[in-house]
């Protein structure tokens, strides 16, 4: 089994080595002879090998690579007076944009070099590592056949057997090489993330105008003007009074009448920025409210020990608001049941359907608002909807339901801890008495020889122990140091980049 | 239990200008008002101390500024049963309705700050209340029978007999309806009769029992 991988591998190496030579030609051509136009293509020709590669290593050997590059560019946008501009020039298309924008992209990204890398060692690598055994055996050949003492074949021979037996090892340290160079690095991924965030904030702040001036609307045309109505009104009433109690009487009751209407529409407006049930009792409940306001017959479970944040609860509900809507009006679904539930600290909702299907993130711009609401916070959608149906839309959110302890720091896990605390107890050990100490009682000839364990010593090894002892003194403050430094940074970047949500669409 | 000159009322409310109104509309209209509260605790210490005839509650209340006033409300019934409630709202929720419905014992009201407005329709819910029956407010009607509609036998009603049905859900009495409707109150019994045989509910003589049992079939058939 593992002989037959590492055999393939050494076939498509092979491959590699005609791909090693076509980009060799396209990179000369692109950056030699100036035709720019050149390099994006073969970049894709490495690119299409290193995606084989990638996915090899998550099938074989069990360690998938994530594809490293940043993110496309987004396509380019005309400016108020219908021209595109990239830099100091004007285009009529977006043609010549984006491809300056795709052009510096695939050029700009760290990836593109390390995939090049990637590809022209490989071929080396693959006859190193895997095909050990059939690279030696091919010495051992050309050996007894040059004039070799007879002993270097035989020796190359028994090496080559020893290669075979150990492929499995050596695959394990292919894959490793893979990792090395094909997975993204940390700055490509932090990269990624501020791109993501910065997407998801400018989406945010949209939106959120957006809704500001709605409710500045509504408020304007409805509860606004009725006041004015009604103090006029009122006006009027204060005048007819005394000649006409009558009329005064009709008046009063449309003022009346007014005011309910713009109760009504007040409370229209509170529903839409902040639903009353929700305020007062949770995602549970509220969306239980919605499912009983809802035409369509809706089976809401929730599996809740806590109320997630207030912003994200009021997010979820929006969606699952929007969602069973969607159902209704496009999906002519008749049933639907929504799934409420936590997983750690992530908030997981699933809303499914009975109806016709087809939903398309891409197409319906509800999904799209759904997706541009839960991006703040760092909620994903997924939807999965065959024609003909069912439906289901499922998101999650990630950190929904974050306790906010006063601890914060991120811990270090007990074994880190536990070297931390010798490194920090009993680091001055070597380093003073047995390290400093002694070397100055040396320097200084001192005859008393205490407990000084490096002066028992033949003369010979007292330096040598004595700056050993030194060096595992610093080495061990340095240790004490690092280690938490390091924890908390790896923490940190756990945090920014928090798990998401992959399902097929 | 009632005394049918002055009804003992208790009333929970936040805001200030509403309480006093509250109070003073009550107290017009022959009311004797023992407590007019502001927080949840304090409205439970009430409801359970002075056992009011009928206790106004506003949902919303502090300390928390959450439901409140359901809570205390519906504790208060757990304690002492059929403690007659009118609770009061800026929004209605078939939820909540559902919620103060479900022990079965009536006396339950459930209406919109806005019905305030109508000081008679007020105070007669009031009452209707406090002699044991219940008053739900017309929007928590239409949508539970908009949201059942579809899957309902609530089809088969004629335009009529679904106004009969609207208006016994609030909790009228067929005298009522007859005037709401303009119709002659045996008209109004063929009809509900008939509301009755088309839903196969079996007909009662009580009145508040005819709107739990439409109220009760309408939830369980959306279950």
């Amino acid at each position: 089994m593992a002989v037959g991988k590492a055999l393939a591998l050494g076939a498509t190496a092979l491959v590699d080595v005609v791909l090693v030579v076509l980009s060799l030609v396209g990179f000369v051509l692109a950056f030699g002879l100036g035709m720019v136009f050149m390099f994006p293509p073969t970049a894709h020709l490495v690119r299409h090998r290193t995606a084989l590669a990638r996915r090899l290593n998550g099938t074989w050997f069990g360690t998938a690579v994530p594809a490293p590059y940043l993110p496309p560019p987004l396509p380019a946008r005309p400016q108020p007076d219908g021209w595109y501009r990239h830099e100091r020039q004007l285009y009529k298309t977006p043609k010549w944009p984006d491809w300056n924008n795709r052009w510096k992209w695939i050029v700009g990204d760290p990836a593109t070099w390390r995939d090049g890398l990637w590809l022209f060692l490989n071929p080396v690598v693959v006859c190193a590592l895997p095909l050990l055994s059939l690279t030696l055996a091919g010495c051992a050949v050309l050996a007894a056949w040059s004039a070799a003492p007879p002993v270097l074949p035989l020796a190359l021979g028994g090496a080559s057997a020893a290669a075979l037996a150990a492929t499995p090892r050596l695959l394990r340290a292919y894959a490793w090489w893979n990792h090395l160079l094909l997975s993204p690095t940390e700055k490509s991924v932090l990269a990624a993330r501020i791109q993501r965030l910065d997407q998801a904030r400018l989406a945010t702040v949209d939106s959120q105008a957006s809704e500001l001036r709605r409710i500045e609307r509504d408020l304007h045309d409805g509860a606004q003007a009725r006041l004015v109505a009604m103090g006029m009104t009122l006006g009027a009433v204060e005048e007819l009074m005394d000649k006409d109690p009558a009329a005064a009487k009709a008046l009063l009751g449309k003022v009346r009448e007014a005011s309910s209407t713009a109760l009504v529409e007040l409370r229209d407006l509170v529903k839409g920025i902040h639903p009353p049930v929700l305020a007062e009792r949770g995602l549970g409940d509220a969306v239980r409210a919605l499912a009983m306001d809802s035409p369509l017959k809706v089976t809401v479970t929730v599996d809740l020990d806590t109320r997630p944040d207030s912003p994200v609860e009021s997010a979820a509900y929006f969606s699952i608001s929007e969602l069973l809507t969607n159902a209704a009006r496009h999906g002519g679904a008749e049933r639907v049941w929504i799934d409420i539930s936590s997983n750690d600290h992530a908030l997981r909702v699933v809303v499914t359907d009975d109806g016709s299907g087809g939903a398309d993130p891409a197409l319906g711009s509800g999904l799209r608002g759904i997706e541009r609401r839960l991006a703040a916070f760092d909620g994903v959608l997924a939807v999965n909807s065959p024609r003909g149906g069912p439906t289901t839309a499922t998101f999650d959110l990630p950190y929904a339901m974050r306790e906010k302890g006063p601890d914060c720091t991120p811990s270090l896990p007990r074994g880190k801890a536990t070297i931390v605390g010798i490194c920090w107890g009993i680091g001055w050990l070597p380093l003073f008495p047995q390290g400093l100490v002694a070397m100055f009682m040396k320097l200084f000839d001192v005859e008393n020889r205490s407990w000084f364990l490096a002066l028992y010593l033949p003369e010979l090894l007292q330096w040598p122990l004595i700056v050993f002892n030194v060096l595992l003194g610093l080495s061990m403050y340095a240790a004490g140091m690092l280690i938490p430094v390091m924890h908390a940074r790896q923490q940190r970047l756990a945090e920014v980049l928090p798990t998401r949500l992959w399902l097929g669409r | 239990m009632v005394g049918p000159v002055s009804p003992r009322v208790v009333i929970a409310e936040d805001l200030y200008l509403l309480r006093d109104g509250l109070v003073h509309l009550l107290q017009a209209h022959d009311f004797e008002v023992v407590a007019a509260v502001e927080s949840g605790p304090e409205l439970l210490r009430a409801l359970t101390g002075l056992r009011p005839d009928v206790a106004v509650v506003d949902v919303r209340l502090p300390p928390t500024f959450t439901d409140e006033g359901l809570q205390a409300a519906l504790a208060a019934r757990r304690a002492v049963p059929g403690l007659p409630v009118l609770v009061l709202s800026q929004h209605v929720e078939q939820l909540y309705a559902r919620e103060l419905l479900a022990d079965g014992s009536g006396a339950i009201g459930y209406l919109l700050k806005d019905r305030v407005f109508n000081a008679e329709q007020f105070v007669d819910a009031v009452r209707r209340v406090a002699a044991g029956g219940t008053a739900m407010d017309p929007e928590v009607i239409a949508k539970l029978l908009a949201s059942t509609a579809r899957h309902q036998p609530l089809g088969a009603l004629t335009p009529r007999e679904r106004e009969v049905l609207e208006l016994m859900a609030e909790g009228r009495s067929n005298a009522a309806i007859s005037q709401r409707l303009f119709l002659s109150e045996s008209a109004v019994g063929k009809h509900t009769a008939s509301i009755f045989s088309k839903l196969d509910l079996a007909p009662s003589d009580d009145d508040n029992r005819r709107v739990l049992a439409v109220l009760t079939y309408l939830n369980a058939a959306r279950g």
